[in-house]
Formats: structure tokens, sequence, C-alpha cells
């Protein structure tokens, strides 16, 4: 499918699929395996400049938008699903200072982030608090010219390896989701501490850790816009990060079909290759149909994100919800066809599936999701009468 | 530092076939890269950059779409690009080519480090880097595996031989040509690939590098090819079967008559 992407829009998935082919794709299980943190395809990243497609040229990025970062974690995902987050978690933790920070938060971390100098971590979730975002304990209270954070924040994309993390915290437990307020703390402050590493089913090379404030002092400026407004802050981070969590679905997707496609036509039984059969056929036709639908919404509701659109959160939704359903079911059937090797962890299918799993659960379940499509829809009946 | 580098455009060997007829290189529909070994001599040409300072200027003589390949280097860091390009040249030999390139060095100016890839992987002569400087009368030291320093006027290098490896010590201007031991290359960078987009190759003919037209192309060139075959295949060895032991015996008997 042509997706009539500009000349450099074509260049930067283009260098970001032969970073993904030399750097991260002879990586990718050696990583799985130790579930250590690529810092060396980090660096490698950072060379490219792709940690700045997103940001704006005067803040030292490239200028591009939610497309451009969809691209790249599309790429890094097809040979990578759990080593792309250190670019796409980035990308998250930088947006609630992207959308709403301030020209000066913006000067002071974005070039920084652009350049790959440093990673960036978004803290929301909590033990009691995950759908339920608005259940969050963590508070942050002002005393002068500074705040002080109490709390600790669970399951932090690349948490201990990022420099510069958001996070949302309570400010005024008597206004409910209107207490809530968004701050940018470096990590290295005294007060902030990290958590043991998880392990997890898939996404192991990714770094998921707790980060735990104990009266953590940072100052006032690192408020992002005003107080009483980070959940706000926190949904519009959404709106454009969840185009990327399916972009990386996609991705991930698209990795397991090649997989799958390559094999079948390698593997014999009966006397021929198994892409022969019809029954093979037919699957990886209808994975590779769901999986180029799944990336026309993507690039689609991207590309409403970056034409300025005043409210995507449905389109966002959809893009996450159908694109990590169908990663889900790709990556199964990859499994399928490569029947018992695809079990073995020798081979690569099964990291797939196991990657995929994430991408139904995380920036918001596709429950959740089905819940702010099924709103939307309500209020915009609403509208209409 | 003035570093300048010279590189060469060649067809992609991962696919290139042999004309089985002509024993030549089949180049119709073949992709053009730049020399593997060449690559070596573009990211230690920026890494000098890196470490010293100054300015990577990259040249190279081709038919008019070895801009590409030019342009490549710049989007790897290089600073500039000069393609030296003209009908006129056309059947050059590496002596031929040597001359060129060192005519549109001179026409560069001052440089301190001309950097070469120690051969092109299509003809596998390594005779252009000697060449050159041979005409530009300095010192060269080929296979280079590392650059340890370069002060007061000196460049202090390790040479790849076969056991192990030299510590040259040479005045500059110098010539080097470097192996693959010598670094990784880097990826091209999105600002670089923006950067070579935009870039502006400067583009010389025989007259602007004022070559003599005696010593270009074909009749600058006093290389011959008599004839071009393929070898052919080697023929499997000996397997010996039986006891460890039996199999021993056989094999100093044999090693007897082969070489002794």
């Amino acid at each position: 499918m042509d997706y009539l992407l500009n000349e450099q829009q074509i260049m930067i998935r283009d260098l970001a699929r032969k970073v993904a082919d030399e750097k991260i794709r002879p990586v990718a299980a050696h990583y799985d395996e130790t579930e250590e943190f690529a810092w060396d395809v980090m660096k490698a990243i950072a060379d490219s400049d792709l940690f700045g497609v997103y940001i704006p040229e005067e803040y030292g990025g490239l200028g591009g938008g939610v497309l451009e970062m969809c691209l790249v974690a599309e790429e890094f995902s097809k040979a990578c699903g759990a080593i792309a987050l250190g670019f796409a978690g980035t990308g998250l933790g930088t947006m609630p200072i992207l959308l709403s920070g301030s020209d000066e938060q913006k000067k002071k971390y974005l070039p920084d982030i652009a350049r790959g100098k440093r990673l960036a971590a978004f803290c929301i979730t909590e033990a009691e608090a995950g759908s339920d975002a608005g259940s969050i304990k963590t508070t942050a209270k002002k005393e002068g010219d500074h705040y002080i954070l109490n709390g600790t924040k669970q399951w932090i994309t690349n948490a201990g390896e990022a420099e510069i993390y958001t996070v949302i915290a309570i400010t005024d437990k008597t206004k409910g989701a209107r207490g809530a307020s968004a701050f940018i703390v470096e990590k290295g402050t005294k007060g902030m501490e990290f958590g043991k590493k998880e392990k997890k089913l898939g996404i192991r090379a990714s770094a998921t850790r707790e980060v735990i404030f104990t009266d953590c002092k940072i100052p006032a400026a690192n408020l992002i816009s005003k107080e009483g407004t980070g959940f706000i802050v926190a949904m519009k981070t959404f709106d454009s990060s969840r185009p990327g969590v399916a972009a990386q679905a996609v991705g991930i997707a698209q990795g397991a079909l090649d997989h799958a496609i390559s094999y079948s036509r390698t593997r014999v039984q009966f006397g021929q290759p198994i892409s022969s059969f019809q029954a093979i056929q037919h699957m990886l036709a209808d994975m590779a149909t769901q999986t180029e639908a799944a990336r026309a919404l993507v690039y689609a509701t991207a590309r409403m994100v970056d034409s300025g659109a005043k409210s995507v959160a449905k389109e966002s939704s959809m893009a996450k919800l159908f694109a990590s359903d169908i990663a889900m079911r790709v990556t199964t059937d990859a499994v399928q066809i490569f029947g018992g090797y695809g079990y073995m962890r020798e081979y690569p299918v099964e990291k797939y599936m196991r990657d995929a799993k994430i991408t139904q659960i995380y920036e918001g379940t596709n429950q959740i999701q089905r819940n702010v499509i099924a709103l939307n829809l309500i209020k915009e009946n609403l509208k209409k009468k | 530092m003035n570093i300048i580098v010279c590189i060469k455009q060649v067809p992609n060997t991962t696919d290139v076939k042999i004309d089985p007829v002509t024993n030549t290189l089949i180049r119709d529909g073949v992709e053009s890269v730049i020399n593997p070994f060449d690559t070596y001599a573009i990211e230690e040409g920026v890494r000098l950059k890196e470490r010293f300072g100054g300015k990577v200027t990259v040249v190279t003589m081709g038919p008019p779409q070895a801009e590409n390949a030019l342009k490549e280097a710049i989007s790897l860091g290089c600073d500039e690009g000069i393609l030296v390009s003209d009908r006129k040249f056309a059947g050059s030999d590496t002596w031929a080519t040597s001359y060129t390139l060192s005519m549109a060095i001179k026409k560069i100016g001052a440089f301190d480090i001309v950097i070469c890839g120690k051969q092109a992987s299509d003809g596998d002569t390594a005779q252009v880097g000697p060449g050159i400087s041979t005409h530009l009368n300095i010192p060269q030291v080929t296979y280079v595996k590392k650059v340890e320093d370069i002060k007061d006027n000196k460049a202090k290098v390790e040479r790849m031989m076969e056991e192990g490896y030299d510590i040259v010590e040479t005045p500059i201007p110098c010539l080097f040509t470097v192996v693959k031991e010598i670094n990784s290359p880097r990826l091209p960078s999105l600002k670089g690939m923006m950067r070579a987009k935009s870039a502006k190759i400067t583009k010389w003919t025989a007259d602007d590098i004022k070559a003599d037209p005696k010593s270009i192309g074909l009749d600058g060139s006093p290389t011959r090819v008599v004839k071009i075959f393929t070898p052919p295949p080697r023929k499997g060895g000996e397997m010996l079967k039986g006891e460890t032991a039996d199999i021993a015996r056989e094999i100093v008997e044999l090693l007897k008559d082969v070489v002794i």
C-alpha cells in the first residue's frame, strides 16, 4: 500500500529500517534473553537523529509529528518491540512537555531528548490506579518555591534508564480528577528511587520499574501547565501517544508475518513447501490484510493528530485497540504456521507473540479504549440532537 | 586538519554475476554502492575530524551517477564532495586513475591526510592509493588499522601485518590506505541525509584539474588486459576412510610424497 508519504517521511522510514535491520535485529534475541537494556542500540538511534523526528526544529528536532514517530516505532518494532520502547517510551514521557510544557521547559529538556542524550518516561500508573487513573495516591505538596512528592509509581517503562520523568501527582485531594497536576522530575533528584526491575512475559529488553518518591523536593518551575490540569495533560498525552503504541503493534505484526512468509516457503512437509498449501496461504492472506488495515488506521489517525484536530481521543483509541488486537492475532497465527518450531525460543516468532500481548494492555487496556470510543460515540450523538 | 578521502563507486558485490561468454562483470541493472573498503576510509576521515577538528573532502573519479556515492559520504559526515568526471577518463587503469585523482587533490589545495580504502571490491588491485601518494610525492602507509595520534606534523599509525602489526611514524601530509579492522562505519544520520540532499557537489573535468591528456583515460593507461577468465573450480580434497590410526599412518605417507 502506498501511503503517499513525503520525501522526508520516506527518508525517516528508510533510515529507521536500516537501524532496525543492522542494529536491532541482530541483538533482539540476546536482549530478550538477558533482559538487559540495549544501550548500544540507543546510542545508534541517537547517532541517527531519529529520537528527534517528532520534536520541533526550534528545539533541536526534525519538526515532524506523530506520523513520523509512528513510522520509526513501527520499523523498530518489526525487529524488536521491546528495544523499540526505548524510543516509544521516551516519546510518551516527552509528550506532556511537548504538548503542555512552557517554552522554558521545552528549551530545557527537548533538545537533549531530540539528540538522544537523555531518555524520558511517563509515570501515572500506581498499584491501585491502573485503568482507574483517578485514584492515584502520589501527592505533591507546595512548599515555598518547591513541591514535595510522595508516593510510588508502578510499571514505569524506561524507569531507571531514563533521565527525565513526567509524573502525575495529586495536588488537591478535595478536587478529585481536577486535583491532579503534572511535574517534571529529573533522575538523581534526592528522594527519588527506583524499585527492582520487573520480570515480564514479553518486551523483556524494556526496563520496567517502580519509581518511588519519598519527600522528593522539586522546583516549582517543574510544574507542567497549571495545578489541577494533570489529567488534561495526561489525556492529551495519550491522544498523541496511543497511535505510537498502535504503530508498535503494527510493527510487531508485520515482523511476525515476514518471518511466517519466509518460513512457509522453506518448510517442507508432504514433499512440498507448506506455502503451497491453501490452509497456510489463507492464513497468510488474512494476516497481511489485517496488518495492512491496522497500518492504514494508524497512519490516518496520526495524520489527523498532526493536522491539529481538536478531538482525537476516539480515533487514537480506535487505532490502539484495533492494531493491538490484530498484533495479538497475527503473531499467534505466525507461531501456528511455524508449528512446533514456533513454540521454541530458538526461533524468532514466539517472542513477537509475547511482545504483542502488552500492546493490548498498556496505555489503557483495550477495554478502556472501548469505553473511550463508546463514550465519544454517545457524546457525538447527543450533540446531533 | 584537512582530510581528503578518495572513494569509488562499485557494483554491489552481493549480486554480481559474470558473463560466461566474455568473462566480464555484468553491470546492467546492478546497484552501485560505495566500495565497501572505502566506507572505512570515510568513517576514519570523519573520526579524525571529530578528534582533531578540520574538514573532510571526499573525491571520486567516475561517471555522473557517482555523485550519489559522494552524497552518501556527506550523509555519513563528510563536509564536501568533488566529482571528477569526463569522458576523456574512460578506460583508465590504476596508473591513470591515481594520476587523475592526484591532480584533483592538487587542485583542492593544502591537505594533511589522504585516506583510501585498501582496495576496490571490483578490481582488487590495491594500487590506486599507493599510486596517488607517488604522484603527489608524499609518504604512504598501507593497511592502516589504527591511527594512534597526529601531532607536531607527524602521524603515528598501526599497520596491519600477517602476524601482528607495525607501528609507523610518518611526517604529514601523507596517505593512508585502511583495512576494515580500523573502525566500524556508522549509519547515516537524518541531519546528514538532509545535508546530503541539498549539498552541492563540485564537478571537475580533465581541463579543470589541468590533467595532461596523454596521462589520462585509455591513452594514459599502460595496462593491457590480455585475458579475463574464471579460474576452474578447485577439485575436492581426497577423503580417507577407516580407523583413526590407519588414517594417521596413511596421511604421513601421503605427506611424505607431497611435501618432502
